[in-house]
């Protein structure tokens, strides 16, 4: 009976290669021969497509349920979340694996500048790889905005603010991205269009073309088995006879590494959707609730936290230089430099600009997430205690120092926001002329309160700042 | 078969590709306009009603609501917008857009301040609206107002962008 079953299931198996051959054609692109030494460093992309294919598939179960309309959005995320099975987890799975593709394209570029593997003959390659990086960029942001609570409505508004920075088009994209004059109804519509569609769709085709790249330029040799210097022509011969010679087949010989990696990945996200959970949702979308502080998902928070600190002069070209800069350092940089060495002892500006990249994401995100320049809005009145001071005078000063808003932007004893200096201390480095001064005519950061005082309250205000003594710096 | 083009081939070739792009032109020029018709549509520059001028104190600054300048009958809560209504005397009252001039975002009006904050980058501004810190490059927008008949209403427009 089994042995008939089985070879019932052989004959349908000759069958279908007979009329479509698809298994021979797998193996022969499976088995094609890659580089000795192929090894741990050569996972980042396919670990990559494994974040892709997870957000494809938990997307289009997300998408069975989620209504993508202004009226209806945030209520089928909260069914979503709190109601549907497995939705909690797949809302998480969905989150994570966003992070995890950006994390890892992000690697994976790294890594690929680092060995120099984006020489010729594989610029176009690191081409293609470079537009699906786009596209991956503008996935976490749509889908930033498809988690339509308030955050989702002002990321929109955000946006389109930055896009409108751009000369002579801005206005135009800015519409383009709001679907109209204003957030409105076809603002998620068309966000979602273009999440669900329009990039899936383009990305699939990217990644069709890079792994073709991939198997018809064969994957880089490390550096170190390489020739010496990449010579255009040369290379390609000599790479022909090193897989000739040496080369192994991929599958099984370097794709069990893969097969590792992609259980890391899945596993990883999937741990994080079940222990940590969804990013929580926030206030209800209505853009007439005013109290909000939008905030954008981690991969934009450092880019969030560069627009803060800009000095306001060079802020509008460096909005629209930079990316545009960056872009084009990226297109250029196969074009320009894709011969000659590839070691990084060589090459040591590029540990540089890798390192200089990933320590200013790091530090930005840690400062966008203390954004020390929002003011405080939950700052609450000083207490007796705080004042410490039986003073008539100082007590309604500190009054005021809370209801002028003073406390928004400045810390005494602990307490307040940090936007301004701490002004525990302000007495050891202002005296009463200068108190008065800063306080009337503001600064640079900071209002002018000429006419929101009294005299009596300028009094007030700067005896209770001198009544702290704080320790002199 | 010959690699050589023929007239006959050299025009089935540029025939096929014609008819092609015929094709796609057919298809596109509906797809694109419907993808860019929000850029020809003009936002409702309508004059509002935010009730009467009896309602609003002077000195003050309140938000009032009013419909988007580009409703849709499913926007849902997106169906209206904010603005901040300042009275400054007995008829004369200004409006201003609740978007930062910097980047969009939502300005507090902190009444015993006197001045608006904004929550994404620290931006202040006075109570008329002018930039009193931080990064905003510009004083809030000012929407019309007027008041007609004892009651006041405000011109919706666009969301203004820098």
């Amino acid at each position: 009976m089994l042995s008939r079953l089985a070879r019932l299931i052989r004959a349908i198996g000759h069958w279908l290669e007979d009329r479509t051959g698809l298994w021979s054609v797998s193996r022969r692109l499976a088995e094609h021969p890659v580089p000795p030494g192929t090894d741990w460093r050569y996972v980042l992309g396919g670990a990559t497509l494994v974040a892709f294919l997870l957000q494809v598939a938990t997307g289009v179960a997300l998408a069975t349920v989620y209504v993508p309309s202004t009226g209806s959005a945030y209520q089928s995320l909260q069914f979503i979340t709190h109601d549907a099975p497995f939705g909690r987890v797949l809302r998480g799975m969905h989150y994570f694996g966003a992070s995890a593709m950006v994390v890892l394209i992000g690697a994976h570029m790294s890594r690929v500048f680092l060995t120099g593997s984006y020489k010729f003959p594989r610029e176009m390659n690191w081409l293609s790889g470079a537009a699906l990086l786009l596209l991956t960029i503008l996935m976490a942001f749509t889908g930033q905005l498809l988690r339509w609570d308030q955050d989702g409505v002002w990321s929109a508004v955000v946006a389109s603010e930055q896009a409108a920075r751009i000369p002579a088009l801005g206005h135009w994209l800015a519409h383009l991205v709001l679907g109209g004059a204003t957030v409105s109804g076809p603002t998620l519509s068309r966000s979602f269009a273009v999440h669900v569609f329009l990039i899936p769709a383009l990305i699939f085709a990217g990644v069709g073309l890079h792994l073709y790249l991939v198997l018809r330029t064969g994957v880089s040799e490390r550096a170190s088995i390489g020739p010496a210097v990449v010579d255009p022509a040369t290379y390609r011969a000599w790479y022909r006879n090193l897989l000739d010679r040496e080369g192994q087949p991929f599958w099984p010989d370097a794709a069990w590494r893969d097969a590792v990696v992609a259980v890391l990945v899945v596993g990883t996200v999937l741990a994080l959707a079940l222990i940590v959970g969804p990013k929580p949702l926030g206030k209800p979308p209505d853009p007439t609730i005013i109290i909000a502080s939008p905030r954008p998902d981690w991969y934009f928070l450092w880019y969030f936290a560069v627009l803060a600190i800009l000095p306001r002069g060079i802020e509008p070209s460096v909005i629209v230089l930079a990316p545009l800069l960056f872009g084009l350092a990226v297109f250029l940089l196969p074009l320009v430099a894709n011969r000659g060495r590839r070691t990084l002892r060589h090459r040591p500006w590029a540990v540089v600009v890798v390192a200089a990249a990933v320590f200013t994401i790091a530090w930005y995100s840690r400062l966008g997430v203390r954004s020390p320049w929002s003011p405080d809005f939950d700052a609450r009145p000083l207490t007796a205690q705080a004042i410490a001071s039986s003073d008539s005078a100082v007590v309604a000063g500190a009054a005021l120092f809370y209801a002028r808003g003073c406390e928004y932007c400045h810390v005494i004893d602990g307490q307040g926001g940090s936007r301004g200096p701490d002004l525990t201390d302000v007495v050891h480095r202002f005296d009463h002329p200068q108190l008065v001064a800063r306080i009337l005519g503001g600064g640079s950061i900071m209002p002018a309160y000429t006419g929101k005082l009294s005299s009596t309250e300028l009094a007030q205000l700067v005896a209770f700042l001198e009544s702290r003594r704080g320790s002199p710096k | 078969m010959s690699d050589t083009l023929t007239p006959r081939r050299r025009f089935l070739a540029w025939f096929s590709a014609g008819l092609g792009a015929v094709a796609a032109a057919a298809v596109g020029v509906p797809v694109i306009g419907f993808f860019f018709a929000p850029l020809m549509r003009r936002p409702v520059e309508a004059w509002r009603s935010l009730g009467p001028v009896g309602r609003f104190r002077i000195g003050e600054t309140v938000e009032v609501r009013i419909p988007s300048p580009a409703p849709v009958p499913w926007a849902g809560e997106a169906a209206e917008m904010a603005a901040w209504l300042r009275r400054q005397g007995p008829s004369e009252f200004v409006a201003f857009s609740v978007n930062c001039t910097h980047l969009g975002c939502p300005v507090r009006w902190m009444a015993n301040a006197q001045l608006f904050l904004c929550p994404c980058h620290g931006g202040v501004y006075y109570e008329d609206g002018a930039v009193a810190g931080g990064p905003p490059p510009r004083a809030l927008t000012q929407y019309p107002v007027r008041v007609q008949d004892g009651n006041v209403f405000l011109r919706t427009s666009a969301l203004p962008l820098g």
